[in-house]
């Protein structure tokens, strides 16, 4: 590892810390629903080190635990997890079109919400060592949640699992936040997302779309309009940056 | 028919993956298009706005701790608090509030 990827995956590691804590306090609830599935610890494991997808992993359980075939899983990944497509198309304009191809299986592995949102803040080219970084802390809790919800179930008191959680959504807002701050049509964007969703969480009929689709849809919706109205030029970039 | 767990865990393991390597793998190049260009660039905006809210409200044991951590983590945010900073006090008020309310 050479020094500008070394200090790379160390900033990674540190932001990494809060996503593992959440990480570890969420798969705790996973792990039970593995656990009813009739998963062992092993298999858990296994599941969540693999997939490291919540919803998609909460779901997959679920058609372990109905017995559906394994068709109805593909599909059911397909579905739910498909927003880390647009993720992935995202991400791909933030690596230098050089970079090795094994960085980039590697790196797809580790697409979550929260790695993927992370990464996105960097204003320029992204270092995979900085993803790195944050994969190595936050799979393993993850992975380990999962493990000790099966093994001992929530051991963990209520008001330290909710806390935890919220820290994800936290990190959410330091990464969407600061350059709303910065950009007026990012701004805009944030608001009428954060409408939109909950819209289309609360109204009848709509609000019976899960919310993998709902996240998908609006995030096509809102930044399709947005790319058309608001065309981005390289300059604003560094800019909102 | 009796199903084999593994293969279950193999095939959600499997369709996820083809689903996040596929676009890093295939799209190699810069994309020239301005609008798709910009479109790709708005995307992680909107996706976690969409998902931070309503959500952070029924994340927690009640409405009101939820929105005290989106309101705290919106204003650390705003006046240039670190992601570990925001993370660990939106944290922080949770659980304080929890502790008290409950």
């Amino acid at each position: 590892m050479n020094k500008e990827n070394a200090v790379w995956f160390r900033r990674g590691m540190k932001n990494g810390m809060p996503i593992a804590l959440g990480y570890f306090a969420v798969s705790f609830t996973l792990g039970i629903a593995a656990k009813q599935a009739g998963l062992h610890a092993v298999q858990g494991a296994l599941a969540s080190a693999t997939t490291l997808a919540s919803a998609g992993q909460f779901a997959g359980f679920t058609v372990i635990a109905t017995g559906a075939t394994y068709v109805e899983m593909a599909v059911m990944m397909l579905v739910i997890n498909a927003r880390y497509l647009l993720m992935s198309c995202s991400l791909s304009q933030k690596l230098d079109p050089d970079l090795p191809f094994f960085h980039r299986l590697i790196l797809s592995w580790g697409i979550t919400d929260e790695i993927f949102g992370v990464a996105s803040s960097i204003p320029d080219k992204l270092n995979p060592f900085y993803n790195y970084g944050m994969m190595v802390l936050s799979i393993p809790g993850w992975t380990l949640g999962t493990v000790l919800g099966i093994v001992v179930g929530n051991i963990l008191p209520i008001h330290v699992v909710n806390a935890l959680g919220v820290g994800l959504y936290g990190m959410f807002l330091a990464i969407i936040i600061p350059p709303a701050r910065k950009n007026r049509v990012i701004a805009g964007l944030v608001a009428v997302s954060m409408a939109a969703s909950f819209a289309m969480a609360k109204l009848p009929v709509l609000s019976g779309i899960s919310s993998g689709i709902r996240t998908i849809i609006l995030t096509v919706v809102i930044a399709g309009i947005a790319a058309v109205l608001f065309p981005v030029s390289e300059e604003d970039k560094t800019h909102a940056a | 028919m009796q199903h084999n767990p593994y293969i279950y865990i193999a095939v959600m393991a499997g369709v996820t993956y083809l689903i996040r390597v596929l676009p890093l793998t295939l799209i190699r190049k810069e994309i020239k298009n301005k609008t798709i260009r910009s479109f790709l660039y708005y995307v992680p905006y909107v996706t976690l706005a969409v998902m931070t809210f309503p959500a952070i409200l029924d994340a927690t044991g009640s409405v009101w701790s939820g929105a005290a951590a989106l309101i705290t983590g919106i204003l650390l945010a705003w006046y240039g608090s670190s992601l570990f900073q925001v993370a660990v006090i939106s944290c922080a008020v949770v659980f304080v509030l929890e502790w008290f309310l409950c």
